[in-house]
């Protein structure tokens, strides 16, 4: 479970003075439940996974991520914690089972149990063919199963996806839809952020749209279509934000 | 801290560097391979020169001395030096090396010595050319033994002795042990050697662990895990340690071994087919070389902490950069401030006090010069390995202060 209650985070920049790149934003994930935070780029998606994940700390608010405090029990809320984001890479030089290895023990496995869990997951992934090559080697798809495979080690039960799909092909994109929905399907607690209307619409159960670091809107697709009077998501997201100038 | 964890980060860091050849080249090529290279190159370049220099006599010409022919005979007869005919043009072919040196003659010289006069012979050459020097060195040695013949033979026609206008003799004699002139002959280019090859062998590394890493997107992957960002820092820490004590080690047994062999290769080249000869070059060069074994292990003590305080200070410096390019512009220019102070501490005069003590790299290079000559001073060198502790930990702690900064961390 997830629980963001008036999460704000603001920088100080030298030109542009104080910055509100999250500003009092709240919502509530549930266990086997995915929520999508759609936001154009710069509207605080980013800023705000990573003050769940505990890589940022939040200027004011709080957060409560799978029962532990995002400032007071950060590493906890890591341990709990799957994160992947289009800017988590992998170490070329190790193998996509070193990787696993890697990070299994900086989770707290062992080796039996870092041994049984790699041998799961590369089942489920269909990654025993190049288990043992290093990821510089990969394709992109490979990439992206070697990632999920990192995120899945210790079994995490809770999910958060950082744009995962920006810059995959279609193929390697559709891996990580599909490995989204099981993450829901195996009861996990999953955000995801994306500015792609149709992977909002295929995969969220609840969707909340930022903009200029506040949360505008949010609800179920069907909610937020009865709510704005649209059936597409696009048209949904434009009139959330305060039409196309705002949005552009 | 977590142990166990600072373990796994180090040992995948370590797994890591071992892979990846450009550390491999900056850590065991470069130090084992290309310094002592360069070193045996230079030394067998200058050898090969100084031995030209003495295979060849030195071209010179005569000007005057046709009434003179003892003189001017004993000139021309000398093997060591060329003599060549007088031309006009003679400074012209000084400054453009094609002739060494040009003796003047004054008229009447011969017919001068022998009524018992003095004369003054004139020698031209090139300052600071090493075959016009020994051209200089010969005609000066020519006419020397005959003024002093010529003194002998006048004091014995007064009945005297040499004695008598040289009453007396200095000599000196080399008492110190020869790890003491070693010390105070190579002493100085030691801890230097060690210094520079401590910060380059941690520059690399430094720069790929923390700016790289930035730049590739691994650090938000390692960030996300649960463990602590002081053992993040401490396991990266301690492989940019390993990689700088490694360059260390690897250029010391490298060029260990490039002096030993490579300086009986030179004695036996010395000496030719004259094996005494050869011997009494390999045992000068081995004096020239002869250092004190404990003060060389004190050194690498002494080293140690200013190992610590290098790879902290470039793990923060290349932390803050955006890129491994970036830190690569915010480390190279240190190596002129590492330099500075080595460089000091190896000119001869400048010799360790309470006040020096306290210099970053030049407290360490002045008390390495005096340890490896086998000189200890307990109080300076506790004053010294306690600063540079003291220095080291600040930049640790500093380290670890930064890699707690969003700011710092995420700065893209």
């Amino acid at each position: 479970m997830i629980e963001a209650r008036n999460l704000t985070k603001t920088f100080r920049d030298r030109k542009r003075g104080e910055i509100h790149a999250v500003d009092n934003v709240s919502f509530r994930v549930g266990s086997g439940q995915i929520y999508g935070l759609l936001g154009a780029n710069g509207a605080g998606k980013t800023t705000t996974l990573r003050m769940l994940a505990t890589l940022l700390r939040p200027s004011s608010g709080s957060a409560i991520v799978a029962g532990f405090d995002v400032v007071t029990g950060a590493a906890q809320v890591r341990a709990q914690v799957g994160f992947l984001a289009a800017s988590t890479a992998l170490y070329g030089r190790l193998t996509a089972r070193e990787t696993m290895a890697y990070f299994g023990r900086l989770n707290g496995l062992g080796d039996a149990e870092i041994e049984v869990r790699t041998r799961k997951i590369a089942d489920e992934l269909d990654m025993h063919d190049f288990l043992d090559r290093r990821c510089e080697k990969f394709s992109t798809g490979m990439k992206q199963r070697t990632s999920i495979a990192r995120t899945l080690i210790h079994d995490p039960p809770v999910m958060i996806f950082d744009e995962p799909t920006v810059g995959l092909d279609i193929m390697a994109a559709r891996t990580i839809v599909k490995f989204v929905r099981e993450c829901r399907d195996r009861g996990k607690t999953v955000i995801y952020s994306t500015h792609i209307m149709s992977e909002v619409e295929k995969l969220c159960d609840v969707i909340g749209i930022i903009h200029d670091g506040r949360l505008l809107a949010e609800g179920t697709l069907p909610a937020l279509r009865a709510q704005y009077g649209e059936q597409e998501m696009e048209e949904i997201f434009v009139k959330a934000v305060g039409g196309d100038r705002v949005a552009r | 801290m977590n142990w166990k964890n600072i373990l796994t980060i180090y040992g995948k860091e370590l797994c890591d560097m071992l892979r990846d050849r450009r550390t491999l080249i900056s850590m065991i090529v470069i130090p084992t391979v290309a310094i002592p290279g360069l070193f045996a190159l230079v030394t067998a370049i200058s050898f090969r020169v100084q031995q030209e220099v003495a295979a060849t006599p030195p071209t010179i010409m005569v000007l005057g001395g046709e009434d003179s022919p003892e003189s001017r005979g004993a000139l021309l007869k000398n093997p060591r030096i060329a003599v060549q005919p007088t031309q006009g043009n003679w400074r012209q072919l000084i400054a453009d090396k094609k002739l060494r040196a040009v003796v003047e003659l004054p008229p009447g010289l011969d017919a001068t010595l022998a009524g018992g006069g003095s004369a003054e012979i004139k020698i031209f050459n090139y300052e600071g050319e090493v075959r016009s020097d020994r051209a200089v060195r010969e005609v000066r040695g020519i006419f020397t033994a005959r003024g002093e013949k010529l003194v002998g033979a006048r004091l014995a026609e007064r009945g005297l002795t040499p004695a008598t206008i040289r009453p007396l003799r200095v000599t000196a004699e080399n008492v110190a042990p020869p790890e003491k002139v070693g010390g105070n002959l190579i002493g100085g280019i030691i801890p230097y050697l060690f210094l520079i090859l401590a910060f380059t062998g941690a520059m690399y590394p430094a720069m790929d662990l923390t700016a790289g890493e930035k730049e590739r997107g691994t650090m938000e992957t390692l960030l996300c895990s649960p463990v602590g960002r002081v053992d993040i820092v401490m396991g990266k820490f301690l492989m940019i340690l390993t990689a700088s004590l490694g360059t260390v080690m690897c250029s010391l047994v490298s060029m260990g071994v490039t002096f030993s062999v490579g300086g009986s290769l030179i004695a036996r080249r010395i000496g030719g087919d004259d094996a005494a000869a050869a011997s009494r070059a390999a045992e000068k060069f081995a004096s020239m070389t002869t250092l004190d074994p404990l003060g060389l292990v004190a050194v690498l003590g002494m080293v140690l902490p200013m190992v610590v305080l290098f790879a902290a200070v470039l793990f923060t410096l290349s932390l803050f950069a955006k890129s491994f390019k970036e830190a690569q512009s915010y480390v190279s220019p240190l190596i002129i401030v590492i330099l500075m102070p080595a460089m000091i501490g190896m000119l001869p005069g400048v010799e360790l006090n309470w006040r020096l003590a306290l210099v970053p790299i030049l407290n360490v290079s002045l008390a390495s010069k005096e340890l490896v000559s086998g000189v200890w001073h307990w109080e300076l060198l506790a004053l010294i390995f306690a600063s540079t502790c003291g220095y080291a930990a600040i930049a640790l702690s500093l380290a670890v202060r930064m890699f707690n900064r969003e700011d710092v961390v995420f700065r893209t």
